[in-house]
């Protein structure tokens, strides 16, 4: 949406603060993922067709946030769940649909997890991220792969590109961070001109945590205990390395990404058990690369192909807690993905592309009776973009094939053709900054390979769950230059969402033995508002506030002769909301976080017994910079929720109480 | 100037959304819930009953219900209330409920513990921790519980189950002796402890046996093989066990056994697939529940066995049709003076679940919701106040 104006203004920012930043304006907003989308124009506003919020540059770091997840909690229309501490798992689930129907792309690239579909944003560091952006429907671009087309919501990490101003031939950033739960957290980023066209970089990161932390249940008119979280400790390693190279008229990079960690599951608190030994090994490993070159005015290519490699370990051992039962498995998964896309603008108002792509799947276990599922994936997408005046119109027709083969039971192969139309409409003309916009989305999400062929559980007669997505929405955008407020930004969507065919777990003869079913029909209605002010008071003193809404009530519609029937399904607040507000002036930065999760239930039995009291909590920070050397020096001081609250996200594992973070960071 | 005002109304705005936070209230209390499902009656013998609600696992639920039958009152959730200092409820999983003397019984698995309370008001007198704890059956003064969580072996995937001895009057552990893999459910004859062996954690190797404890040695004195993945037990008038076997959900199918507790010897099977199991008098009442992947759905039937004719007697107790609205039988139990029937709906298991009511005849009587996964019911011949 307004992002480049976001990046424009923050960098700024941070020019008047003293941070000595790698690259000017102009040259960080031309990072290679951008190329396409943000035409550089004199226009400050991106106009977007569909619903985009961004998180960039500095604004990204102020948040007090650790991971990804804890960063996507100040978008509108987004619910985390989050099992607590630096190692808990953290998914995200867009517009109540399911975390299934969320798209995660790395540098342009989606992260698959063919095994259970989802990704634990909490594992992604922000050290080295330049932008995270979340699109509803579809990123706003006809050329891109099908695979961009093919989820319901899409979240984009964009990592750090190198840009080198005249005479510079290397950058350094090196970050220590530390703080409670034992947190140690050093970072290197070093980023190399190689020659005229091509530069590097190298991200290496080192976290480590005890997961430790003070809790405490507090019941009306009942007891009051305080306990320490324990088994949440992680050791995790990350390398990452990229290679970014100019053509004439394009560009080509290769990544490889590195990524392990040891840590312990800290499981539910209940009764007499408040922890758990069980622990969990990850390797991921990733290697990448893109091409992409305008051959003609009216032709483009883009290649991009990958290879992952992930591999699990748990071990839950009865020698250690011996309640439980012993438990020591291995999966492994390997993905190949190719693709190529083509553009063709026969005319300036008329663009074409036309995508094809190849992915492979297949995933090992030492489970007994395995049956070592490998799917291919054949997708194609033809979409096209009219741009007119005051009518923009985007439309794409995906088109899935699925094939599976195991060595017992199968899934019958699986061929659908999915369409999606976004438009939008300026009607005073560009110079007012009014958009209204609409969207219709119908994509599906195939049932993974848990869901088909895990021992026991699995069922392969599952159909793909349907999402069907409808979207209003108007945006405001103007920019000041002679009073405080320079930027007003104002979006608002409202939005009807169904899915149908929901894979569920449901049990059979007796609970040990569950199977996964097209049970579920959810309907979703929601409002999701975001406000963004920037403001300049005399010559030093910037600020920034954003905020942001979202009302939905997602209705539970599976079985109309239950007495739940039409529930508010589980976890899913009828309000949230967030705002953030900074403020610089010289070389001191403040920042100010809030988070709101209203009441909710944790299951569609919204019964007083299921009942969740809304949390929320507040952040802030304070930041000085120096010059140093050649560099610039900055030293941050962060406390997390300010007012000690006790919550819980998912019920049973209950949340940090204050905590803080002290960091610096030295860049040239 | 100007900038020292706005950092000012910085602060203050500041400052009042810190208050604002600080106003979050405790977690509120659970009440329980009364619903008058009958109309009251003048029993001679049982007042009522208990209903545990095993809950999900990792998520705290597991409640008990009380029915009284002089008022016909129905009350969801009794524990809390009436234990409000006891640290998070009633725990995670209930397993098993018993009434001996004045004390009602709850094993609760995935907390480890059996809680102990007085069967008058469910107020909690103690606990004892018993690492994966399944079932209780008692004797005297003493109890014996089922676990899984016997020594670790070398092999970590061998591990055996065990029995534990409690003395009631201490609520201590007394002995233990190491049984089968994953022991369930137990019955006890002539000074002797029967238990049956599951092997749920190791398929496809389940066990297959039921083992034979010595009450006065506590040792395990024989070994009955059987069939495999055992897990409910009856004891009829005439020394004969029942034992249901579960199957392994593929191609070998639920069947019941009969133990003769004279001979240890296995002398039949009934040829009824059961999940669930209770002996009223000489009619063993069975539900069986099997997911067939051709209809996507739970085939679900209701069998009583004559255990003195030796017979079976129906094949469906629910004579009226309400099977029909019966999602997912998870319990069942007879009154042992109204002979009414009652049987526990887990529908989906995420939602609450309903305790149906039966004439002896068979005939609805009544419906009433209950807390998640309703489960194990224990009738009790005392006031409930």
């Amino acid at each position: 949406m307004f992002d480049r104006l976001i990046r424009l203004f923050v960098w700024s920012a941070a020019v008047c603060a003293g941070v000595a930043a790698p690259a000017h304006a102009e040259g960080r907003l031309d990072s290679l993922q951008h190329v396409e989308e943000v035409v550089v124009t004199g226009r400050l506003v991106r106009r977007e067709i569909i619903p985009v919020q961004e998180l960039a540059g500095e604004e990204l770091h102020r948040l007090g946030a650790h991971n990804v997840a804890d960063a996507l909690r100040y978008f509108s229309g987004v619910q985390i769940k989050d099992y607590g501490g630096v190692g808990g798992l953290k998914t995200v689930n867009i517009r109540s649909m399911g975390t299934n129907h969320v798209g995660v792309f790395y540098d342009g690239i989606e992260l698959g997890n063919a095994q259970n579909g989802t990704v634990d944003l909490g594992r992604f560091s922000l050290d080295n991220m330049e932008a995270v952006t979340l699109y509803n429907g579809q990123k706003s671009a006809v050329f891109q792969p099908a695979k961009d087309f093919g989820s319901s919501g899409s979240i984009y990490l964009q990592t750090r590109t190198p840009h080198f101003d005249e005479g510079e031939t290397h950058h350094l950033r090196a970050t220590f961070r530390t703080g409670s739960f034992g947190v140690v957290n050093p970072a290197l980023l070093w980023e190399q001109r190689l020659s005229e066209r091509v530069s590097g970089s190298f991200s290496g990161e080192y976290l480590r945590s005890s997961g430790r932390y003070r809790f405490t249940y507090r019941m009306q008119e009942g007891y009051d205990t305080t306990a320490v979280r324990r088994n949440g400790d992680l050791d995790a390693v990350r390398v990452e390395g990229g290679l970014f190279g100019r053509v004439e008229q394009g560009y080509w990079r290769a990544k490889a990404y590195f990524y392990h960690s040891n840590r312990g599951y800290p499981g539910a608190v209940v009764r007499n058990k408040f922890s758990h030994e069980d622990r969990q090994w990850d390797t991921n490993f990733f290697t990448q690369g893109s091409f992409k070159k305008d051959f003609r005015p009216w032709y483009s290519l883009l290649v991009q192909g990958k290879y992952a490699y992930d591999y699990l370990h748990y071990l839950s051992d009865p020698s250690l807690d011996e309640s439980t039962m012993y438990t020591d498995n291995r999966y492994r998964q390997q993905e190949i993905y190719l693709t190529a896309a083509n553009r063709f603008v026969p005319f300036p108002w008329w663009e074409l592309s036309l995508s094809a792509d190849w992915q492979y799947n297949r995933l090992d276990a030492d489970l007994r009776d395995f049956v070592y599922p490998r799917r291919q994936t054949m997708l194609a997408a033809a979409a096209t973009a009219l741009r007119f005046d005051r009518v923009e119109l985007q439309a794409s027709l995906l088109g899935t094939w699925v094939h599976d083969l195991t060595r017992g039971e199968v899934m019958s192969d699986k061929r659908k053709l999915t369409p999606a139309v976004f438009l939008t409409w300026r009607p005073f003309g560009e110079e007012e900054g009014f958009n209204l916009r609409a969207f219709y989305k119908r994509i599906f999400r195939m049932p993974t390979l848990n869901d088909l062929y895990y021992t026991f559980i699995g069922n392969v007669h599952l159909e793909p769950e349907f999402t069907t997505q409808y979207d209003v929405g108007a945006t405001y955008a103007r920019t000041f230059r002679h009073t405080w407020l320079r930027r007003l930004e104002l979006q608002a969507d409202v939005y009807y969402n169904e899915v149908e065919n929901k894979i569920v777990a449901t049990p059979t003869s007796n609970f040990f033995r569950w199977t996964m079913v097209n049970l579920g029909q959810v309907e979703i209605r929601g409002l999701d508002v975001a406000v963004q002010t920037d403001w300049l008071v005399g010559r030093d003193l910037t600020l920034a506030a954003r905020l942001n809404y979202t009302y939905q009530r997602a209705q539970d519609f599976t079985d109309p002769s239950s007495e739940f029937y039409g529930g508010q399904i589980p976890y899913i607040p009828w309000h949230s909301g967030s705002a953030a507000l900074n403020a610089v002036w010289r070389r001191w930065e403040l920042s100010y976080s809030f988070l709101y999760t209203g009441e909710r239930y944790s299951s569609s039995a919204n019964i007083p017994y299921n009942y969740q009291l809304p949390w929320y909590t507040s952040d802030l920070s304070l930041a000085r910079s120096w010059r140093l050397g050649r560099g610039g020096l900055k030293t941050t001081l962060e406390v997390n929720n300010l007012l000690d609250q006790q919550y819980e996200v998912v019920a049973c594992y209950p949340m940090p109480g204050i905590n803080f973070k002290f960091i610096v960071q030295y860049e040239f | 100037m100007r900038t020292a005002i706005w950092r000012g109304r910085l602060a203050g705005g500041m400052i009042l959304l810190l208050l604002a936070g600080g106003c979050r209230k405790e977690i509120p209390m659970i009440r329980s819930e009364a619903d008058y499902v009958t109309m009251p009656t003048s029993p001679e013998r049982i007042e009522g009953f208990f209903l545990v609600n095993e809950g999900n696992m990792g998520s705290n639920k597991c409640t008990i219900d009380h029915f009284d039958a002089r008022t016909g009152g129905y009350c969801r959730n009794i524990y809390p209330e009436r234990n409000p200092g006891v640290v998070k409820e009633l725990g995670d999983v209930g397993n098993d409920i018993g009434i001996h003397g004045d004390r009602l019984y709850v094993v609760v698995n995935c907390s480890n513990l059996v809680e102990v309370m007085d069967v008058h008001t469910a107020e909690h007198i103690g606990s004892l921790s018993i690492p994966n704890c399944r079932y209780i059956v008692f004797d005297g003064d003493r109890a014996y519980v089922s676990s899984y969580a016997g020594p670790v072996q070398i092999d970590p995937e061998a591990r055996p189950g065990k029995v534990v001895e409690i003395d009631l009057d201490r609520l201590a552990i007394t002995r233990e002796v190491v049984v089968g893999y994953q022991p369930e459910e137990m019955v006890i004859t002539g000074g002797r402890l029967y238990v049956a062996n599951s092997g749920g954690y190791r398929y496809p190797n389940y066990d297959r046996t039921v083992s034979v404890v010595d009450l006065a040695t506590f040792e395990v004195v024989n070994t009955i093989d059987v069939a495999i993945n055992l897990h409910r037990m009856e004891l009829d008038r005439f020394g004969r066990i029942y034992v249901s076997s579960r199957g392994d959900y593929y191609g070998t199918g639920s069947d019941i056994y009969v133990i003769d507790s004279k001979s240890e010897q296995v002398i039949g099977r009934l040829g009824i697939a059961a999940s669930e199991m209770c002996l009223d008098d000489d009619r063993l009442y069975t539900i069986s529940t099997e997911w067939s992947y051709t209809t996507q759905s739970n085939e679900i039937s209701y069998a009583v066995y004559d255990t003195a004719e030796e017979r079976i007697l129906s094949r469906s107790f629910i004579t009226d049709g309400t099977d029909e609205r019966i999602t997912l039988p998870y319990g069942l139990a007879v009154n042992p003076e109204t002979k009414e029937i009652y049987v526990c709906d887990a529908t989906n298991y995420v939602t609450p679940g309903y305790l149906y009511c039966f004439t002896p005849e068979g005939r609805f009587k009544w419906r009433v919701r209950t807390g998640d996964i309703p489960a194990h019911i224990a009738f009790s011949e005392e006031p409930f106040y």
